[in-house]
């Protein structure tokens, strides 16, 4: 490379930046469209080999996740005449409705503890990492060591045991249980993280408060959590996509009441052969959330990147 | 409004102690500096007055008032800091009421003294700005407007000009000085400007390792200083020090240096042992004759005078002088002091011998 281009990159340089972005961009996207198109294809097209990339949409798979159905006789599909657009679909097939699946329940279960984690882990993360950051609490160092130290091991090593502990005192497939389980993973990270952004906020702004007649609280709640937005949308973001993609305990310490979307998805293959686009259409709908709470965020986040370099 | 003591007032942080034992009173309306090289306790000590520390031992009067243990935002104080503190995700108006917001005052009258602080500061123009945006001088004003916008006891200031341009500082200085003159409230000013503490303060402490080395005017801590320290950090070029062994009778007017006798304010009290005579710089004469001489080793020409650096048998010297006088390096020239301005140290503990001169300033123990 020319000593020029430490500047002022090429027009040359600019153009391959470009389409290595690019290309990055498609590597990591194709994936996600894949599963998105798969969610509308029929069962043989989502099979077909070579596959399929133009095909006829269908909601099928989308019915098949939200409902349970019966296959039934010719004679009993002739008398029922389908009356709406999604029995309309399954009729077709040989089969009626029979109720809702447990995919909507499942889906809430996930919204529940995951958001549940990520407000706890937050909460309690930020008043730990201030404390942490402002205060002379004994054994600070060790302390901290030993916060990280729970991230050492991955966490599913600990399965068992949590799950006797679980299954003692009760609360083996409960919200609560997993939402305590999740943010105890979680809580490491968000002290981590947010010590690191609290301890970029001077101490003067907080003094500031105190002196303008504020206790230490409000000054926490007025001048410090305002700078700290940055790092707790961050934090949140990190807490979420775990608790929302957690699998393993999931699996382990939940079956009815309690379950998630991650194990519940693949256990839709079981029904009447192996049902691709059902599968596809729940995991389509199980990232929305996150994508909408990372896009809510986005503006901290990408405010907390510039906040450094540009001098406003 | 408010006078200001202090009593035996220690803090130490472990094994450190960054204030041993401070006593001084500032008095009500008074511009006091505090001065010292970094790492001297002095914004220890401010902020030990301003409760954002507590102090280890000592107490703290304001008002007639011991505040010693009461949290800050109890005290009625402002204080202005050196990165000012301006809260970031506010604007100016924000930044300015907020003290008086926090007293639940009505919304319309807090517009009414914000709008007032602004006038007297002339950052009317400004009220609906970030903050992020503006100058250095127009952030300290912002940081002097939530200061005096709630006519606090006091005003505590951190170094507040230290994060200003050359350019500005002068100018806030002495806006500053003028307000405090218009305000009549008490200041307490942190610095390790010798200047500025000299330029702006109606009264000195001057701080070291903890420890204060000297309470008083200007004038008194420049002419009359209590130990060496003092003589070395207040002035520039520093206060000259000819070391020599000799003694001193109570009320003699003269010492021996090196075999050459020079005049010194009457002392009042006997010494003998290893001794400093410590002169200002303008107070040193190049004389043509003399038995005293020294060698010119550097000049230094600064427009109206000039400062000769000399060697001299009882060590370096500088000596400021009209900048017609020819002087060369090289050139041996006899040198006079003026007696009457001289102060004798103690070379073991440093500090100054009692004389004529320094007689009602120093407050030894």
């Amino acid at each position: 490379m020319s000593a020029h281009s430490i500047t002022e990159p090429s027009n040359g340089q600019k153009w391959l930046a470009g389409v290595l972005v690019a290309a990055y961009a498609i590597i990591t996207i194709l994936p996600l469209l894949w599963i998105i198109a798969t969610g509308f294809k029929s069962s043989p097209d989502a099979i077909a080999y070579p596959p399929k990339v133009l095909f006829q949409p269908t909601l099928e798979g989308y019915v098949n996740l939200f409902t349970t159905q019966t296959r039934q006789s010719a004679e009993f599909l002739a008398e029922n005449p389908p009356t709406t657009w999604y029995e309309e679909i399954v009729h077709d097939k040989g089969m009626v409705i029979a109720g809702p699946s447990r995919f909507g329940e499942r889906f809430m279960n996930s919204v529940i503890i995951g958001f549940g984690a990520t407000f706890l882990s937050v909460v309690l993360g930020t008043l730990a990492a201030y404390a942490f950051s402002r205060y002379r609490v004994p054994l600070k160092d060790d302390l901290l060591f030993f916060i990280l130290s729970t991230r050492m091991m991955p966490p599913i090593a600990v399965a068992i045991p949590i799950f006797l502990m679980f299954r003692n005192i009760g609360l083996s497939d409960t919200h609560a249980g997993m939402i305590l389980l999740y943010t105890a993973v979680n809580l490491s990270l968000a002290v981590w993280l947010l010590k690191g952004f609290i301890d970029e906020i001077p101490r003067e702004y907080e003094e500031a408060a105190l002196i303008d007649g504020y206790t230490r609280f409000q000054a926490f709640v007025k001048v410090v959590l305002p700078q700290a937005t940055t790092g707790i949308a961050a934090t949140a973001i990190f807490c979420l996509i775990f608790s929302w993609n957690e699998y393993a305990f999931a699996v382990l310490l939940t079956s009815g009441t309690a379950q998630t979307a991650p194990p519940f998805i693949p256990t839709i293959i079981g029904v009447g052969g192996q049902d691709w686009p059902a599968v596809a259409a729940g995991a389509t709908i199980f990232l929305v959330p996150v994508m909408v709470f990372t896009i809510l965020l986005r503006k901290h986040l990408l405010r907390g990147i510039t906040f450094g370099a540009v001098r406003k | 409004m408010a006078e200001i003591s202090i009593r035996n007032l220690r803090k130490e942080f472990g094994a450190f102690t960054a204030v041993q034992g401070s006593t001084f009173t500032i008095a009500d309306g008074e511009f006091f500096m505090l001065l010292g090289p970094s790492g001297c306790g002095k914004t220890t000590t401010l902020r030990m007055i301003a409760g954002l520390e507590l102090p280890t031992s000592g107490e703290i009067w304001i008002d007639g008032e011991e505040v010693g243990r009461k949290p800050a935002s109890q005290r009625d104080i402002a204080f202005v800091f050196q990165m000012f503190a301006l809260y970031p995700h506010m604007n100016v108006r924000r930044n300015i009421s907020y003290p008086l917001v926090s007293q639940g005052m009505p919304r319309a009258r807090v517009r009414e003294k914000v709008d007032e602080v602004a006038r007297i500061l002339g950052l009317e123009h400004l009220l609906d700005r970030p903050v992020g945006g503006l100058s250095g001088g127009d952030r300290q004003r912002v940081a002097l407007g939530r200061a005096i916008v709630r006519n606090p006891k006091c005003f505590l200031m951190d170094e507040p000009l230290g994060a200003l341009d050359a350019e500005f500082r002068e100018r806030m200085a002495e806006e500053l000085r003028a307000l405090h003159d218009r305000m009549g409230a008490t200041t307490v000013y942190v610095t390790h400007d010798q200047l500025e503490a000299m330029q702006m303060g109606d009264k000195i402490v001057v701080m070291n390792h903890g420890v204060v080395e000297q309470f008083g005017t200007p004038q008194d801590i420049y002419d009359k200083p209590a130990t060496l320290f003092v003589a070395e950090f207040i002035g520039s070029p520093p206060m000259n020090f000819l070391r020599f062994h000799g003694h001193v009778e109570r009320g003699a007017t003269s010492v021996a240096l090196h075999r050459q006798r020079f005049g010194i304010p009457a002392s009042r009290e006997p010494f003998e042992g290893d001794l400093v005579y410590g002169v200002r710089p303008e107070h040193v004469r190049l004389t043509d004759g003399g038995e005293y001489r020294g060698g010119i080793v550097a000049t230094e020409y600064l427009g109206t005078t000039q400062i000769v650096t000399l060697e001299t048998a009882n060590g370096e010297l500088k000596a400021r002088i009209p900048a017609d006088r020819i002087a060369r390096v090289g050139e041996s020239v006899g040198l006079d002091f003026n007696g009457h301005t001289v102060t004798l140290f103690d070379a073991q503990s440093g500090r100054a011998i009692r004389s004529e001169l320094n007689e009602g300033v120093l407050s030894h123990g």
